[in-house]
C-alpha cells in the first residue's frame, strides 16, 4: 500500500513537470513580446530593455525555466504585474473563500446525489426514477451561470432568501459565512448532483441483483440497511471515480461561479488576472489548480483501496 | 491473393433505422436542427441589425414597442420581443444572431480537434519510440483543467473568434488522441489486421483499411461531446469577458452585459440562458443517442 502510495506519487511528478513546461512556454512562444505586454503600451524602447533584463528574458530559455520552477519550488512565483504584489501572497489571500465553495458544493453534492441516485435504483421504473434521470440529463447540460442567476433570482431577487452576491469571511462568523455560501455551493453542485446522481443510480442496480442483496434480504434485514450497508458501500468506488474525474470540471465551475456571485476567491482572480494580461498570476493560479487535480486524482486511486479490499496493488 | 469478401455484417439501413428510433436523437437533433436554421436564417427571421444602439431605447422590457426612423425617413413601428440592453440593442436579434456563433464554434473546434487528434493518434499507436513522449505530453495538457487552459490560452491572443477556437482546441485534442491510440493499439491485435500484416499489407493501406474505418464511429460520438463543450465553453469565456468581444452578439457575452442590471432586467441573462441551454442540451441528447447506437461499449470520457 505504502510503496502504491509512493510509486503512484513518483509517476505525479513527471505530468507536474510537463504541466509546467506548457505553462511556461504558453507565455514565451506567443507571438508577441512578453516585456512589451508588462511594459505596456505607452512603454519605450528602453523601459522595455529593462524590464526583459529585470525578468531575465534575455537569458536562455533554458536557463529561464529552470529558474523559474526554481522559485516556485520555494514558494516563489515572482510579482503580480497587477496588484503588485508577491503572487504567493496573493493566492494566500485568496484561498479560503475557493476552498469554502468548493467544500459546500462537494458536501451538497454528496448530500443530495447519493439519496438520489440509491432511491431512483431502488424504485427503478417509477417515476421518481423518470424525475431524477431527466433531471440529471438536463442538469447536465445547463451551464453553471445560467443556474446561478436563475438561482439568484428566484431566492434572493424574488423571494430574499439569500444575498445576491458576495462573501463573508469564516473569522466574521459561522451563521454569515454559511448564509452567503448556500446560493453559491447550490449552484456549484447541481451539474455534479446530476452526475454523480446518475452513477449512484447504475452502481447500486448493478449491485442490487448480486446474490449477497438477495442473502441480506432473505436474512430480513431491513430494507433500508439492504441498501446503505450492502448496496451502496458496494457501489462507492464508481462513485468516486466520478468525483476525481470530475474535479477538473469542479475548477471550472469554481471560476464561473465566483465571478456569478462576486466571491472573491481564486477563480475572480484568474479572470482579473486574465483582463489585466497579469501573467504571473495566471500561470501560477493555472498551476495550483492542475496541482490540485493532479493530487485529487491521486487520492481517489488511493481512496479504492479503503472502499474495495479486493483492490491490492 | 483474392480479397475476402467485403458484405458487412450490419448493413447500413439498420443503423439508420436504429438511429430514427432513439428518443434522444429524435429530439437532441430537432434542437440542434432548429438552431441551425435560426442560425442560417437570422436575417430573415423579422431581426434588426444586432449591433445597431439606440439610446432612446434602452432597457426595456419584453414586448416594448417604440417608433423608429427607418433608411428613408419614415416612422415604422418596432417591437422589441425580448426587450432591449442597456445600449437600446435589440435582444431578440443578438439572441437569433448568436446561435450562429455558437454552432460555429462548436464545429469547427469538434472538426479541428478531431482531425489534429487523429493524426497524433495514429502516430503514437504506430511510431512507437515517438509514443511514450506525445502520451506523457497529452498526459500534461490534461491534468490541466480544460476552461482553465483556455483560459490561459485565450490570454495570450487577442480576444476574438480565432482565439477562442483554439484555446477550446487545444484542451479537446488530448481526449481525442487517447480514444484514437486506444482504437489503434487493440485493433492492431484484431486476427484479420495481424494477418493482414502477415500478407505484407503496408501500413499506409492498413490504416486506411482496418484502422480508420473502426475510428468513425467513435469519433463521431466524441465529435458531439466535443461540440456541446466547446459551446459551452465560449459562452463561458464570453460570459467573463474574455471570450468574443461584444460587436459580435454571442449567448455568453450577451448574457455578460446583462449581468449589472440583472435584478431589475432580466431578460438579458434569461433568453440567451435558455437558447443556450436548450442547444447545449440537445447536442448531448444526440451524443448520448448516437453513442448508445454507434459504439455500446463506450462510456462518457470527462
Amino acid at each position: 500500500m505504502v510503496g502504491y502510495i509512493l510509486r503512484r506519487l513518483l509517476a505525479a511528478v513527471p505530468v507536474m513537470g510537463i504541466v509546467a513546461v506548457l505553462v511556461f512556454l504558453m507565455l514565451r512562444l506567443t507571438p508577441s513580446d512578453p516585456a512589451a505586454i508588462i511594459a505596456g503600451d505607452f512603454a519605450n524602447d528602453q523601459q522595455i530593455a529593462e524590464i526583459r533584463t529585470k525578468l531575465g528574458l534575455d537569458r536562455p530559455i533554458v536557463t529561464q525555466f529552470v529558474i523559474w520552477v526554481g522559485g516556485m519550488l520555494q514558494g516563489d512565483f515572482g510579482e503580480s504585474f497587477f496588484y503588485k504584489k508577491q503572487v504567493a501572497a496573493l493566492i494566500t489571500e485568496r484561498l479560503e473563500p475557493t476552498l469554502s465553495l468548493s467544500l459546500l458544493a462537494i458536501v451538497l453534492t454528496v448530500c443530495i446525489a447519493v439519496p438520489l441516485g440509491t432511491l431512483a435504483a431502488y424504485k427503478q421504473g417509477s417515476w421518481i426514477d423518470r424525475i431524477v434521470m431527466g433531471f440529471s440529463v438536463v442538469g447536465f447540460s445547463v451551464p453553471v451561470f445560467v443556474v446561478g442567476y436563475l438561482l439568484i433570482y428566484v431566492l434572493a431577487v424574488r423571494l430574499d432568501w439569500f444575498p445576491v452576491q458576495g462573501y463573508q469571511y469564516l473569522r466574521d462568523g459561522f451563521g454569515g459565512w454559511l448564509h452567503r455560501l448556500v446560493l453559491p455551493a447550490l449552484t456549484l453542485s447541481i451539474v455534479f448532483v446530476a452526475l454523480i446522481a446518475r452513477m449512484t443510480r447504475t452502481s447500486v442496480l448493478e449491485v442490487l441483483h448480486e446474490d449477497y442483496i438477495r442473502t441480506a434480504r432473505a436474512k430480513g434485514q431491513s430494507e433500508l440497511k439492504v441498501l446503505v450497508r450492502h448496496a451502496l458501500a458496494n457501489a462507492a468506488v464508481p462513485i468516486l471515480t466520478v468525483i476525481g474525474l470530475t474535479f477538473a470540471t469542479l475548477i471550472g465551475g469554481v471560476v464561473v461561479t465566483e465571478s456569478v456571485y462576486t466571491l472573491p476567491g481564486l477563480g475572480l482572480l484568474t479572470v482579473d488576472a486574465v483582463l489585466a494580461r497579469d501573467y504571473p498570476t495566471i500561470q501560477a493560479v493555472i498551476l495550483l489548480f492542475s496541482l490540485a487535480y493532479v493530487v485529487v486524482n491521486l487520492l481517489v486511486d488511493v481512496a479504492y483501496t479503503v472502499f474495495d479490499p479486493r483492490i491490492r496493488y | 491473393m483474392a480479397v475476402a469478401d467485403t458484405t458487412p455484417v450490419r448493413p447500413r439501413a439498420s443503423v439508420l433505422r436504429q438511429l430514427l428510433r432513439s428518443t434522444s436523437v429524435i429530439i437532441g437533433g430537432l434542437i440542434v436542427g432548429a438552431m441551425v436554421i435560426i442560425g442560417a436564417l437570422a436575417p430573415w427571421l423579422d431581426t434588426r441589425d444586432p449591433a445597431e444602439v439606440n439610446p432612446s431605447v434602452r432597457n426595456k422590457l419584453p414586448g416594448f414597442t417604440a417608433t423608429i426612423r427607418d433608411d428613408d425617413g419614415n416612422k415604422v413601428p418596432v417591437t422589441y420581443r425580448f426587450g432591449t440592453d442597456s445600449l437600446g440593442r435589440d435582444i431578440y436579434s443578438r439572441v437569433v444572431y448568436g446561435a450562429r456563433v455558437s454552432l460555429i464554434v462548436g464545429l469547427t473546434v469538434s472538426l479541428i480537434s478531431i482531425v489534429i487528434g487523429l493524426l497524433i493518434g495514429l502516430i503514437a499507436g504506430y511510431v512507437r519510440w515517438l509514443d511514450g513522449i506525445l502520451m506523457r505530453f497529452m498526459d500534461g495538457l490534461m491534468a490541466i483543467p480544460a476552461i482553465l487552459l483556455a483560459i490561459g490560452l485565450v490570454s495570450v491572443f487577442r480576444a476574438g473568434l480565432f482565439a477562442v477556437v483554439v484555446a477550446i482546441v487545444v484542451p479537446e485534442v488530448p481526449r481525442v488522441v487517447r480514444l484514437v491510440r486506444s482504437i489503434v493499439l487493440s485493433i492492431r491485435e484484431e486476427p484479420y489486421v495481424e494477418s493482414a500484416i502477415t500478407v505484407g499489407t503496408p501500413t499506409p493501406l492498413l490504416i486506411f483499411r482496418h484502422v480508420l474505418p473502426n475510428t468513425i464511429a467513435p469519433l463521431i460520438v466524441q465529435g458531439t461531446f466535443i461540440c456541446a463543450a466547446a459551446i459551452l465553453i465560449e459562452a463561458i469565456l464570453s460570459f467573463l469577458g474574455i471570450g468574443i468581444p461584444p460587436e459580435i452578439p454571442t449567448w455568453g457575452n450577451i448574457m455578460a452585459e446583462g449581468r449589472t442590471l440583472f435584478r431589475v432586467f432580466p431578460q438579458n441573462i434569461l433568453y440567451p440562458g435558455i437558447f443556450l441551454a436548450v442547444t447545449v442540451l440537445g447536442v448531448n441528447m444526440l451524443g448520448d443517442g448516437l453513442r448508445d447506437v454507434l459504439d455500446p461499449k463506450m462510456e462518457r470520457r470527462g
